[in-house]
C-alpha cells in the first residue's frame, strides 16, 4: 500500500525524524489558511499523488505570498498531474501539502528496503541527494553506502554512525543524522514498511538533518496490525476497477489488451496471460479469484472484467483442486444468468470432477465455448476475439 | 525414496481444529499421510479426527514423536506457530498460510538459523500448496488424484500452476517423486536451490521441473547452482512474461522491481545455465517428456 508524501512525513515525524513544518489542504482556502497558521516567509505547495517526479511536471510550486499560495493550489487541485512516473493518464490531485520552505545547505539520499536476497532490511545512503538512486547506481556506484540490519537485534547505532561519517558531515550534523537514521528505521520496522525513500535528506543551516521529501510503501499483509497506516489508504490514486476489485477481495490488475481473464491462482493467472500472448492475443487484465470460485465470486469477477470496454472475449480458466469442476460449472452458469455477457466466453475447467463439470456446461444452454487444455483455451479465446469463432 | 515426506513421516497439524485444518487433515489422512495428532492451544487433552490434541508442539512431539508439521494458522499468529515448531525440534514445517507479514518471515528465517545445521528445521512456504510424494504422503492442500507416482521432482512457487504441470505430466504417463510448493511470498522458508540439492541426492529422482515466476533472485541463484552442481537434467519455466513492471501479480513476491526480476531475464539465465526451458505453460508435459526421452 502506498501513501502520500504528507502521510509519510506524519509517520516519520511521529518517530522523531525531523520534517519541515507543513499542513495538508483540500482547497485553495485551506491552503491559504495552512500557510497563515504555519507562519514563515515562503512555502512549497506540493501536489499529493502516489508517484514521484512531481517537480519536473510542475507539481511543486514555491510561493512567497498568500496570493501565490492560493493560485498554486487552484492550479493544482482538481486536475490530473502527469509525471514520468504516472503514465500518460496521470493521477488526480485532490490534496496539496503546504510546507514552510527552509533554506538548506546539502542534499543527501537515505533509503530503506526489505532486501529479498539478503532477507534483511537494507539501509542505503548517498551524498548525491536529489537524483534517482538507479541513476546513481549506474553513474557512480561507489557513491552508494549500505548497511544491512541483523533481524535478531535491529539496526545498531554503530551502523548509523558508519553511514553518517561517510556522508561528509560535521560532528553536530552527524549526530542529527545518526538520530534520523535510527528513527526512520524504527518507523520502517514498526509500521511494517516495504520501502522508505527520503530523497532529498537535507542538512539545514542550523545543522539539522531533515527529510525534505518522503516516499513510503507498506506491506499489504501487515495492514491488519497497522490500522493507522491502513486508514491512510487513498483509493482515488488507484485504477477505479482495481479499487472496486479490492473491495470484493478480488485480485485484479488492469492491462491494455482485449481478452479478459478469470483464473484461480496467481501463477496460473500469469501463465494464462502468457498463453494468450503466445497464441497471438493480448490479455486485458490479471485476475485471481483465489480459492473460492463460488457463483457470486465468478459473477463479480465477470462484471469487473466486462466493465473494461476493450474486452472482446473472456477466458475463464479454473483448475479445481479442493473446489470441484461441477461446482465451478454451476457457478459459471449461475453467473451468466445474472450478468449480461455480450462477448464470447471461453471456459476451460480442469481437475476434480472435470467430466461432470463439462457436462453441466454443455447442458446449460448457454452460448459458451469450452476447451479442455490451456493451449486450446488460449487459441479459442484469441480466435473468438478476432471474430473467427462463435459459440456452438 | 522421494524427499521430505513419505508414508512413515509422523505429522502433526497446527490449527487442526479450525475449518481449513479439519478439512485438509481429513484429506491428508485419506491420502495415507501418517497424521499423529494436532495442536490447538486450549484444546489439549481432547481428540479430533480420532487423533490426540495438544496445547503445545513440545507436548505433541513428546507424546507422538512427530517429525513434521503443517500449519493452518491465521497470518497474525503463524510466524509464532512456525517458531514454536522449530523450538520443539520439528524437522520440517510446511506453512500453507497466505498473508504472513514479510518482516515476520524475516524474523522466522533468522530464528531458524539459531540452531546449528544438524538440528535446523526445514521450512516450506508460506503461501504454498504444500508437499506431496505421490503414492506415499501429502503435507498440503493439493488434489492428490492429479499426481502420478514416478521419477520427476517438481518445485514450484505457484500452487495451481504446479497442478497444471502435474496434470499435463500425468496425461503423458510421467510421474512425480515429490512435488514441493515453495510459495509465492518474497521471503520464503526454503528456495528452489534448497530442494534441488535434495533432489540431486534422491536416488528415485531422475529429473527436476522448476516452475518460477517474476520477482526475486531465487530462479537465478538456482540456475547458477544447477550449472555447477546438478548432475540430473532440469526443466525450467517462468510465469509472467506479460506482467507489467512494478505491479504485484497476486503473490506478494511476484513483482518486477529490480534488474533480473522479469520472466524474460530469468528464462535467459536458465537457458544459459543449461536448463531446458518450456516454451509456454501448455508444454510442461511435452518438455519433460522430451528431456526424459533424450
Amino acid at each position: 500500500m502506498d501513501v502520500h508524501e504528507y502521510q509519510a512525513k506524519e509517520l516519520l515525524g511521529s518517530f522523531g525524524v525531523p520534517v519541515p513544518k507543513g499542513a495538508v489542504a483540500f482547497s485553495p482556502d485551506q491552503a491559504v489558511y495552512a500557510a497563515t497558521e504555519l507562519g514563515g516567509w515562503s512555502w512549497a505547495v506540493k501536489a499529493q499523488i502516489h508517484a514521484g517526479a512531481r517537480g519536473k511536471a510542475g507539481g511543486i510550486k514555491i510561493c512567497k505570498t498568500y496570493h501565490e499560495v492560493r493560485e498554486a493550489a487552484q492550479e493544482l487541485l482538481g486536475k490530473r498531474l502527469v509525471t514520468h512516473q504516472t503514465g500518460p493518464e496521470g493521477k488526480p490531485v485532490q490534496r496539496v501539502y503546504i510546507e514552510v520552505a527552509e533554506p538548506f545547505e546539502r542534499e543527501l539520499y537515505l533509503g530503506y528496503v526489505l532486501d529479498r536476497k539478503a532477507e534483511r532490511i537494507r539501509v542505503i545512503a548517498s551524498q548525491q541527494g536529489g537524483m534517482e538512486i538507479e541513476e546513481i547506481a549506474r553513474t557512480d556506484p561507489d557513491a552508494i553506502l549500505q548497511v544491512v540490519v541483523e533481524p535478531a537485534v535491529g539496526l545498531q547505532s554503530f551502523q548509523a554512525r558508519e553511514l553518517a561519517f561517510q556522508l561528509g558531515l560535521s560532528i553536530k550534523q552527524a549526530q542529527s543524522c545518526v538520530s534520523t537514521i535510527m528513527n526512520a528505521y524504527r518507523a520502517f520496522r514498526d509500521c511494517d514498511a516495504q520501502m522508505l525513500e527520503i530523497n532529498p535528506l537535507v542538512v539545514t543551516k542550523d545543522d539539522r538533518v531533515m527529510a525534505l521529501d518522503a516516499k513510503m510503501s507498506f506491506d499489504d499483509n501487515a495492514l491488519f496490525r497497522r490500522h493507522n497506516v491502513a486508514d491512510m489508504h487513498d483509493p482515488s490514486q488507484q485504477d477505479p476497477r482495481e479499487a472496486q476489485a479490492a473491495e470484493h477481495n478480488l485480485n485484479y490488475i488492469g492491462l491494455d489488451g482485449e481478452i479478459g481473464c478469470i483464473v484461480n491462482g496467481a501463477g496460473l493467472a500469469m501463465a494464462t496471460m502468457d498463453m494468450i500472448k503466445h497464441a497471438g492475443g493480448t490479455p486485458a487484465n490479471f485476475l485471481d479469484v483465489g480459492g473460492g470460485a463460488s457463483p457470486d465470486r465468478i459473477a463479480t469477477a465477470l462484471k469487473l472484467v466486462l466493465s473494461d470496454d476493450n474486452v472482446k472475449a473472456v477466458l475463464v480458466n479454473i483448475f479445481a483442486g479442493i473446489n470441484r469442476c461441477d461446482w465451478v460449472a454451476k457457478g459459471v452458469v449461475q453467473a451468466c444468468e445474472t450478468v449480461d455477457v455480450k462477448v464470447p466466453l471461453v471456459v476451460r475447467l480442469a481437475g476434480t470432477n472435470v467430466e461432470e463439470g463439462r457436462k453441466i456446461l454443455a447442458e446449460s444452454g448457454l452460448k459458451l465455448i469450452t476447451a479442455e487444455t490451456l493451449a486450446e483455451a488460449a487459441e479459442k479465446a484469441v480466435a473468438a476475439c478476432q471474430g473467427k469463432l462463435q459459440a456452438a | 525414496m522421494s524427499i521430505l515426506i513419505d508414508e512413515n513421516t509422523p505429522v502433526i497439524v497446527q490449527g487442526m481444529t479450525g475449518d481449513k485444518g479439519t478439512f485438509h487433515a481429513k484429506e491428508m489422512i485419506e491420502y495415507g499421510t501418517n497424521v499423529v495428532g494436532g495442536v490447538t492451544p486450549g484444546k489439549g487433552g481432547g481428540r479430533h479426527l480420532d487423533r490426540p490434541l495438544f496445547n503445545t508442539v513440545k507436548e505433541a512431539v513428546k507424546e507422538t514423536g512427530a517429525e513434521a508439521s503443517i500449519t493452518f494458522v491465521a497470518p497474525a499468529f503463524c510466524s509464532d506457530a512456525i517458531m514454536e515448531s522449530a523450538d520443539a525440534g520439528i524437522k520440517l514445517v510446511c506453512s500453507i498460510t497466505d498473508g504472513i507479514p514479510a518482516q515476520d518471515m524475516m524474523r522466522v528465517k533468522r530464528y531458524l538459523m539459531r540452531y546449528p545445521k544438524d538440528r535446523r528445521t526445514m521450512m516450506v512456504g508460506p503461501n504454498c500448496a504444500g508437499i506431496i510424494s505421490p503414492g506415499k504422503a501429502m503435507l498440503g492442500i493439493m488434489p492428490g488424484h492429479i499426481y502420478l507416482q514416478g521419477k520427476v521432482g517438481v518445485i514450484s512457487r505457484s500452487g495451481t500452476l504446479g497442478y497444471e504441470a502435474a496434470a499435463q505430466m500425468k496425461e503423458m504417463g510421467i510421474g512425480i517423486t515429490t512435488s514441493v510448493g515453495i510459495g509465492g511470498d518474497p521471503i520464503n522458508g526454503s528456495s528452489f536451490l534448497d530442494h534441488l540439492a535434495l533432489f540431486e541426492e534422491d536416488p528415485e529422482t531422475e529429473a527436476v521441473l522448476m516452475i518460477g515466476e517474476i520477482g526475486g533472485p531465487q530462479e537465478a541463484e538456482a540456475s547458477a547452482w544447477i550449472k555447477d552442481n546438478m548432475s540430473k537434467p532440469v526443466i525450467g519455466f517462468v510465469a509472467g512474461l506479460t506482467a507489467p513492471k512494478g505491479r504485484r501479480m497476486g503473490h506478494a513476491g511476484a513483482i518486477i522491481s529490480a534488474a533480473g526480476d522479469s520472466a524474460a531475464e530469468k528464462a535467459e539465465i536458465m537457458r544459459a545455465c543449461g536448463l531446458t526451458v518450456a516454451p509456454n505453460p501448455s508444454e510442461f508435459g511435452s518438455t519433460v517428456a522430451g528431456v526424459l526421452g533424450a
